[in-house]
């Protein structure tokens, strides 16, 4: 407890400190990293095979289960990885507290949306209630 | 000196640019623009899953030449993001931490991104021409 008699006396009674949640910004944000690593490259060969396809085609694929949960996955991946990763950016950069403050929950609830639309849109297509 | 006044570092206009600091801030732009590279996935399935109208609009937008210029441009951030993520969970483990592994592995993300982005659009082009 070497640590806790360095500090003032006011300093023990705030008790303000680290709050014991910064490993798991970064630890995210590298599971993140290692699932988008495959789930990317499927993707990138996936949409190599449907250049030019129609809505018929586009809709049988994702019809199918497993591009379905995959897609799923790679929705949930990007968008939680881009929010961490706009969010370092935001904090880096944007020093008015304010400002900085309105962009990481904008950025955080626009993610969560965007996350929300795709995966509903996957679901709708995989269990054929488009119109 | 106010504050505001003093230089920033890097200071740009002197700044010599190097590989490893080059890649790094490529690294954070890639991402943004991968960001909006993934607004552009929601908008195809949102629009894949409404209709055939909205859809053909996508189709459209992604066929014209700023379509191509998007898809090329979110190709190659999705290419650089990948390889030198890889290259950032290296060094997580510790590893390729010297100067030397540090270049090696930089020039190794460049070379890399290039030819995946090649082999990914000749074979998009080939899928597109059958």
């Amino acid at each position: 407890m070497t640590a806790m008699r360095m500090r003032s006396p006011l300093g023990r009674a705030v008790g303000l400190g680290s709050a014991k949640e910064g490993v798991e910004h970064w630890w995210l944000q590298r599971i993140t990293a290692v699932a988008l690593v495959p789930l990317s490259l499927w993707f990138v060969i996936a949409i190599i095979r449907l250049v030019g396809a129609d809505v018929d085609s586009v809709r049988d694929w994702v019809g199918n289960p497993l591009p379905a949960i995959l897609l799923v996955l790679l929705l949930i991946a990007t968008f939680y990885h881009a929010s961490l990763g706009l969010q370092v950016v935001i904090e880096d950069y944007v020093h008015a507290e304010l400002a900085k403050l309105g962009l990481v929950i904008i950025v955080r609830l626009a993610c969560f949306a965007l996350a929300v639309a795709g995966i509903f849109a996957v679901l709708g297509m995989a269990m054929g209630m488009s119109s | 000196m106010r504050s505001a006044d003093r230089p920033l570092s890097p200071h740009l206009q002197i700044y010599r640019w190097q590989l490893t600091s080059v890649l790094s801030i490529l690294h954070r732009a890639a991402g943004v623009a991968l960001t909006a590279g993934a607004i552009l996935l929601v908008w195809w399935l949102v629009a894949a899953a409404s209709g055939p109208e909205a859809y053909d609009g996508v189709a459209d937008f992604l066929g014209s030449w700023f379509g191509i210029l998007l898809l090329f441009g979110w190709t190659l951030s999705l290419f650089y993001h990948l390889c030198n993520g890889i290259r950032h969970l290296v060094w997580d483990t510790g590893h390729g931490l010297d100067l030397r592994s540090t270049y090696v592995g930089g020039w190794l993300v460049v070379g890399g991104t290039g030819v995946l982005t090649l082999i990914a659009w000749i074979a998009g082009i080939s899928s597109w021409a059958s």
